[in-house]
């Protein structure tokens, strides 16, 4: 394999990097028009790798969501370029979101129905998908049956369902009791681990950035900026209350608090 | 269950586990108190998989299956069927007494006002004799008949104005004027455009009924979470897909609800219009009414009102109350009444 690259200058090279699953080129978002407009975004660009789990954090305000919907393709950016590797991203939210007329695998089955995979592949990989977060047990409940955590499982089968290669998760567990929470971590670790999927995961709680990120993205609030960026080097499996990730959380913490009170 | 799993985990991966005599605790082993959790220890492999699965185990609601009693459990359904009925029996009961209250103080003459009890027995003769049968038959087919073109009138035009904005914006407030219009002030114009015939009253039914149908499913879909709908957009569904597997059961709830109070008006229309609309070989409830009065019939009266109302009832209980229940047992939306 080597035998071939003598010939290839250095140059051409360097350059060959992971593949990209997502890239923002000074996308800016405004809401309104006119003398009113608000810049959610300010000319914002970052890549993502391939395989790459990604923390967003930032106080409220800083546009975390609207970059979201313009990534889930759900908005257009005002300026800038969002490219986004393969098929539709799949999206989680703070909420399960779950159709509560359906049965939690229906639920997990939706997206495949919209892929129009047949009722026997639906079936057998609903089943899969819910083995894979422990719920296999309650496929025939309703979402109102199940405690958040379970929504927030079943929600995590049916964006995996998907087979979007970036999955966008929006605060997903912000809204769970500490224990859920690092349940939860715990399981879309293994999951990212084991699926290979790229993860842009937007919070505003630094610690479980810091848990769960190979690198973390501060933006300021309005308007949304990038202003620093955070290499995680950790050992996985991480813990939330472990000194290494606390150290580090407050490292950025203290950042978080300076851009603050340079924007005020 | 996590024995299972436990047990599952340990005998291939750590061999050296088996050397723990297990068996041989009470024999003197000074480790032998020990060793009861030992199947904890065993575990060290991932003892964070482990009590995150004992989370899991533990946010499990799984009491919830054990909850309901089995179908085959008799005392069970005759007293859940006994406490729902007893209020409604207790009210009919009240409501019966509190007329042959007024009936004994004598406020008006027994010709004029019976009380329950004659009442009730014409309506049994009436019953036993056929006429109620007949009556209601002729008047249920009009309601029916009304009803369904009223659904397809008030279906059609809803959807029509959740899609289009701007006829939403010219005919929305049209449309409430038209449900808050009372139906028998239609009469005049329907007997002059129809005649005194069925379709005079039919017109005025589905007049009755449509704006509610429609508004209902109006109201209906703009309720429906956005969140949800980003949701389906976000898997995929656009277009006719977005209302086919999103907006319409999203908005399912409000559009029945809508339906029910429909059924309410177009009720009161027919009723209005048996009343003004007389055809003679068409015996219906109305016309009974409307008998009873020219006669002074004062029992017979009383009697098909009782039929009138009953059969409101029925149909509201048993047809929307029942597909109500329904839609919000599956959501659980079950407000504790009843």
């Amino acid at each position: 394999m080597s035998a071939a690259l003598p010939h290839v200058p250095l140059s051409l090279l360097s350059p060959s990097p992971a593949p990209v699953a997502l890239r923002l080129d000074g996308v800016t978002k405004r809401h309104g028009a006119g003398g009113d407009a608000v810049v959610a975004l300010d000319t914002m660009s970052f890549t993502v790798k391939k395989g790459e789990f990604v923390c967003v954090v930032g106080a409220s305000g800083c546009g975390k969501s609207t970059m979201l919907n313009l990534v889930a393709g759900l908005d257009t950016p005002s300026a800038g370029k969002v490219t986004v590797a393969g098929e539709r991203p799949a999206l989680m939210f703070q909420e399960s979101a779950l159709f509560p007329w359906l049965s939690v695998e229906e639920n997990v089955a939706f997206p495949l129905q919209m892929q129009g995979l047949s009722r026997k592949a639906r079936t057998e990989r609903v089943a899969e998908l819910l083995r894979l977060v422990h719920l296999e047990k309650f496929a025939r409940r309703r979402p109102h049956e199940l405690s958040g955590g379970m929504k927030q499982r079943v929600a995590l089968a049916r964006a995996l369902a998907q087979q979007a290669e970036l999955l966008l998760m929006d605060e997903p567990f912000a809204a769970l009791d500490a224990m859920m929470r690092d349940h939860l971590h715990s399981e879309l670790e293994a999951l990212w681990q084991k699926t290979g999927l790229t993860v842009v995961f937007v919070t505003h709680n630094v610690r479980e950035a810091v848990r769960l990120g190979d690198r973390v993205l501060l933006l300021s609030s309005r308007p949304g900026r990038l202003v620093a960026e955070y290499q995680v080097d950790l050992d996985r499996p991480r813990r939330i209350e472990s000194p290494e990730v606390a150290r580090m959380a407050r490292t950025i913490t203290d950042h978080l608090l300076e851009a603050a009170r340079a924007a005020a | 269950m996590p024995q299972r799993e436990l047990a599952g985990d340990a005998s291939p991966a750590r061999p050296h586990l088996h050397a723990v005599p297990g068996g041989e605790r009470d024999a003197g082993s000074p480790e032998g108190h020990v060793l009861i959790d030992m199947p904890e220890r065993q575990d060290a492999e991932d003892p964070l998989r482990a009590g995150l699965r004992a989370v899991a185990e533990a946010e499990d609601p799984a009491p919830a299956v054990e909850r309901e009693p089995s179908a085959g459990d008799r005392p069970g359904r005759v007293r859940a069927l006994w406490t729902a009925a007893w209020p409604k029996l207790a009210a009919a009961a009240m409501a019966l007494a509190l007329w042959e209250l007024v009936v004994l103080s004598g406020w008006r003459p027994e010709y004029v006002l019976p009380g329950p009890g004659a009442v009730l027995a014409r309506l049994w003769t009436d019953l036993l004799a056929g006429d109620i049968g007949v009556a209601a038959a002729i008047t249920m087919k009009r309601a029916l008949l009304g009803y369904a073109i009223a659904m397809v009138a008030g279906v059609s035009l809803g959807l029509v104005l959740a899609r289009v904005k701007v006829l939403r914006t010219a005919a929305g407030s049209l449309l409430t004027g038209l449900q808050t219009m009372p139906s028998v002030a239609w009469f005049p114009l329907a007997i002059l455009l129809f005649q005194l015939s069925e379709a005079a009253i039919l017109a005025v039914v589905v007049l009755g009924a449509a704006p509610s149908i429609a508004i209902g499913l109006l109201t209906s879909t703009d309720q429906v979470p956005p969140l949800l709908v980003r949701a389906g957009k976000v898997m995929g569904a656009r277009g006719f897909a977005l209302y086919r597997h999103i907006i319409i059961p999203a908005a399912l709830p409000g559009f029945v609800a809508g339906l029910k109070q429909g059924w309410a008006f177009a009720w009161r229309s027919l009723m209005a219009g048996e009343l003004l609309v007389i055809i003679g070989h068409a015996p219906s409830i109305g016309v009974r009414l409307q008998f009873s009065r020219e006669l002074s019939d004062a029992e017979g009266l009383l009697a098909w009102m009782l039929v009138v109302m009953v059969l409101g009832v029925l149909v509201d209980s048993l047809v929307f109350g029942a597909l109500e229940r329904k839609i919000r047992e599956g959501r659980g939306l079950t407000a504790e009444h009843a």
